[in-house]
């Protein structure tokens, strides 16, 4: 095949794998916000935090899965203290200043983490080779790596998990309900903070399993939460509700930037991919600001 | 507080309607200027006037800005930064390429430049408000700093990309010295909050404000969504662009982009959540207490460990702190600091009686 | 019809007696997608009148109002104002002709005092720029001045003095309403739109509302167009009445003319079909 077109392809697959990784993180934004209409700016810190603390329990000498249950338990210890000592007050309180306690939130978790764990990056073994499968490369000359595909099956098992728990679940209707309103949901018997609790400490291992497949690519450092702000865009292109709508615009996302920062790039000195989903959130709030998939936001009298 | 209401008499809505309707609170505020303008300079050490006052003044600019577009007019901002980028950068421009721009015009000038891309970037407020403005304006901050970052011309192709600040000098005389810098930092920005304070209690806030809690009964009264929030995101631009030129040329003195990333952008929406949203002097609360905590985390670990403590912990300390302060702002005292001030004053009034 | 000159108060001459026709409507449909709000709607609103709209929920009455107001655009139909056909309304340009109106659940701008939404309802006479306001120049200080006596006189006229830097959301409904109604007078309005302005209060409350409604009438001869439940207040304030039942009209005239109307009767009591 013509190299050039290869190439191309290449830094395709390269941006598309990218951007599962940010539909990830963005998935555990959907996750609270269709339960709780909270948008948790914290998401980007709980992947950060959740990785960190990961690592730094196999630092302890904890083996691998032991330390994966640990850092399950912590992010369930998360969500709870969160739900006690952030949601509860704020209780029916207008959606930005939710938002703006998650952004309190995010600073806790970050600041929290460095204090315990120290600032150095990390490296993360999940032991799966990062360096392109041969086959795969002799068979067609793309170069994809063991650890993408995993980050792409991983993140297709859980979306799927999370898609039947929503719509075909008692667990998933009571979370409908609760994003509908608070005091409505209240009303009727369904008990707001387990609903909570549950909704974010589910969002704090999807924010874990992110972590762990970013942190073995690029390190476990500081420059995650960076990485994970990049969620937001996705998650504007994509429409705030929909679960496939953030798999989608992820994907479009990291596609977009690879391409721009490779095609575009070398004539500006490169870093196009630092504002360029930005941007392109930008154009969709111009012309369609409920996203690809997201639900019409309509304005009543 | 010190003083008492009772025997004050307002025979007419002009006597009612005064910036400081009581005489006492400006008798205080001419001693407080006078001390500003004429012990301060005289008394206060280099230290306190470079490393404290300057970035203070400065910064309290910024985070008014922030509080102008994001507590009067409702308007979620995560952008400051890249407008004070803007300001900086620009107000180098004017006096690196023209050398006899005085540096107040400079600073003005500098001031609109940041207004007109404040513009272009609140476009999206008038479709979206809340986290989905707050993203847009996450564009301003990485695009403005991106452009500056890449693009030679700005700082006249310096290979370094740092740009070093000018001698401030108004019409021949130069101001050098901390204590003359800190008199220019204080005087624009005194200006700029009696206009800030004129705005926000006049006809102009109150159109900021109903936008904020009303916007359809804001549009049926006349008006206009799309002028308003242009105007508060070109005017709250504008005090960011300022401040960040200020801040530059006589706080940094050497400048680069990087300097006005994100964190900086958070720092002023920490000033303005722990100040009081929708105040004016919240704005300058919320900036002393974000400069002042690092300083006084210092000391406290030297009384407590006898030495300083590595810079990363006070850091991230710094973060949990302000994130717990945040979220217990949220939610016993969304008004701030300003506001606990006033409820303290208010208690005073009535002192000793409970009600 | 002749015109009306008999005030509220029976014996007592109307200081601005009913006159012609101000807003003209005619033929409104209006729906969103498949659904019907409005269908070929057509009445008349005479200078200086209280003109009620009634009907059972969901009748179209708000939507019949929103259209008033400029807020929806009716697919079908025109809109008279003193004779002059009007397209494309907007909010703004419905106010700017004069129409002012108060919202079913309460819009006040909740975080400001009372003066200062009574201030803000002074939206289209203030003229001076940002920059007037922000210098104190001579034309900006004149306009806040002007401002705040002329809502000074509606605090007064209102008789909320004691709250009038308290800020709304702290104060009970039925002044919240009265608040709101307040914010509408600050506009000068010739039209002024009510939105169920006695929905949810009590019969305390309900009494000073109406007699704030007449008085205002009385006084400065705006003219009304409200939407309310109770039907006894509409008949005992109101000069005409419309009613609407699933869109379309079903009644026309004086309260007596309309209580007796047999359509009118069927929608509200309910008939077997």
């Amino acid at each position: 095949m013509n190299p050039e077109i290869l190439f191309f392809f290449e830094v395709l697959l390269g941006g598309l794998l990218a951007g599962v990784m940010y539909s990830l993180v963005a998935l555990g934004f959907v996750l609270i916000y269709k339960a709780s209409s909270v948008f948790n700016f914290a998401q980007g810190a709980m992947v950060f935090f959740a990785v960190l603390s990961f690592v730094g329990f196999m630092e302890l000498g904890l083996p691998f899965f032991l330390a994966l249950l640990v850092t399950v338990g912590l992010m369930v210890l998360v969500g709870m203290a969160t739900e006690r000592f952030v949601l509860r007050p704020l209780v029916n309180q207008h959606e930005d200043t939710l938002l703006m306690a998650t952004i309190g939130l995010a600073f806790v978790l970050e600041g929290l983490a460095q204090l315990v764990w120290g600032v150095e990056v990390r490296r993360l073994d999940l032991g799966i080779p990062d360096v392109p499968i041969m086959w795969i490369a002799d068979a067609t000359g793309i170069f994809v790596s063991a650890l993408d595909l995993v980050a792409g099956l991983v993140a297709a098992v859980m979306v799927a998990v999370l898609a039947i728990v929503f719509s075909r679940t008692k667990v998933g209707l009571g979370l409908r309900a609760v994003a509908d309103g608070h005091g409505a949901a209240m009303s009727i018997g369904i008990p707001l903070s387990q609903v909570w609790v549950f909704v974010w400490a589910t969002a704090g291992i999807v924010a874990l399993v992110a972590g762990m497949l970013w942190g073995a690519r690029a390190g476990v450092q500081f420059a995650l939460v960076g990485l994970a702000l990049k969620a937001l865009p996705v998650l504007i292109i994509g429409g705030f509700t929909s679960v496939p709508g953030v798999i989608v615009a992820g994907l479009i996302v990291g596609a977009s930037e690879k391409l721009a920062e490779v095609y575009i790039g070398p004539y500006f000195g490169g870093g196009i991919e630092g504002w360029a989903p930005y941007m392109l959130a930008v154009l969709f709030l111009m012309f369609r600001p409920e996203g690809l998939f997201g639900e019409r936001i309509i304005r009543r009298v | 507080m010190y003083y008492r209401q009772a025997g004050t008499y307002r025979t007419d809505y002009a006597q009612d309607m005064r910036l400081l309707p009581l005489k006492e609170d400006r008798i205080l505020l001419g001693v407080v200027l006078l001390a500003a303008f004429a012990v301060i300079p005289f008394t206060a050490s280099d230290y306190w006037l470079s490393a404290i006052l300057i970035p203070w003044l400065c910064l309290s600019l910024v985070a008014l800005g922030q509080n102008i577009l994001m507590g009067y007019a409702g308007q979620l901002s995560l952008g400051a930064a890249g407008f004070m980028a803007a300001g900086a950068f620009a107000c180098w421009n004017f006096m690196h390429r023209v050398d006899w721009m005085p540096f107040p015009v400079a600073v003005f000038l500098s001031g609109l430049i940041a207004a007109a891309i404040g513009i272009v970037f609140g476009l999206p407020s008038l479709r979206v408000r809340g986290l989905y403005l707050a993203v847009a304006t996450l564009a301003s901050q990485f695009f403005i700093v991106w452009v500056i970052d890449k693009f030679g011309w700005f700082k006249d192709y310096d290979s370094s990309g740092i740009i070093t600040a000018k001698d401030i000098v108004i019409f021949g005389k130069s101001f050098t010295s901390p204590a003359e810098m800190y008199l220019v930092v204080l005087t624009i920005t005194v200006v700029l909050t009696w206009a800030a304070m004129n705005m926000a209690r006049g006809s102009v806030g109150r159109n900021w404000q109903a936008v904020r809690d009303m916007d359809v009964a804001a549009e049926v009264m006349g008006l206009s969504l799309l002028r308003t929030k242009l105007q508060a995101f070109a005017i709250s631009s504008f005090y960011c662009g300022v401040g960040g030129a200020l801040f530059a040329f006589t706080y940094l003195k050497s400048v680069e982009p990087a300097a006005f990333d994100i964190n900086l952008s958070f720092r002023v929406l920490f000033m303005v959540l722990i100040g009081g949203l929708g105040t004016i002097i919240g704005s300058f609360y919320g900036a002393g207490f974000i400069l002042l905590l690092p300083v006084f985390l210092n000391i406290f670990f030297h009384a407590l460990f006898g030495k300083a403590v590595d810079a990363t912990i006070t850091s991230a300390l710094e973060q949990v702190i302000f994130g717990v302060m945040i979220i217990l702002f949220m939610i016993y005292e969304p008004l701030g600091l300003a506001k606990l001030w006033q409820n303290f004053q208010e208690r005073m009034r009535r002192w000793p009686f409970k009600f | 019809m002749n015109a009306v000159t008999e005030s509220h108060v029976p014996g007592v001459e109307r200081a601005f007696p009913i006159g012609g026709p101000i807003l003209q409507l005619d033929a409104i449909s209006l729906r969103f997608g498949g659904v019907h709000a409005l269908t070929n709607i057509s009445f008349d609103i005479r200078e200086h009148e209280v003109r009620a709209i009634i009907g059972p929920n969901g009748a179209g009455k708000s939507s019949m109002l929103n259209v008033i107001g400029g807020l929806y655009t009716p697919q079908e139909g025109t809109i008279r104002f003193r004779g002059e056909t009007l397209s494309n309304m907007t909010p703004g340009k419905a106010a700017r002709m004069g129409i002012a109106r108060t919202f079913q659940n309460i819009a006040l701008f909740k975080r400001m005092t009372v003066l200062e939404n009574i201030m803000a309802g002074r939206r289209l006479f203030t003229h001076a720029s940002f920059l007037e306001v922000a210098l104190q120049l001579p034309r900006a200080r004149r306009e806040e001045l002007e401002s705040r006596e002329k809502a000074e006189e509606i605090i007064e006229f209102l008789e909320i003095q004691q709250i009038r830097k308290t800020q709304v959301s702290r104060l009970p409904y039925g002044l919240q309403k009265r608040v709101e109604l307040g914010r509408a007078l600050a506009a000068e309005p010739q039209i002024l739109l009510l939105d169920e302005p006695m929905a949810g209060m009590n019969v305390e409350e309900k009494q000073d509302m109406c007699r704030f409604i007449l008085d205002v009438n009385d006084h400065y001869g705006t003219t009304m167009v409200l939407i309310e439940h109770d039907m006894g207040v509409v008949m005992d304030i109101s000069d005409r009445v419309v009613v609407l039942d699933y869109g379309k009209k079903i009644g026309d005239g004086p309260p007596d003319e309309v209580r007796n109307n047999k359509d009118v009767i069927d929608a509200y009591l309910g008939v077997a079909h």
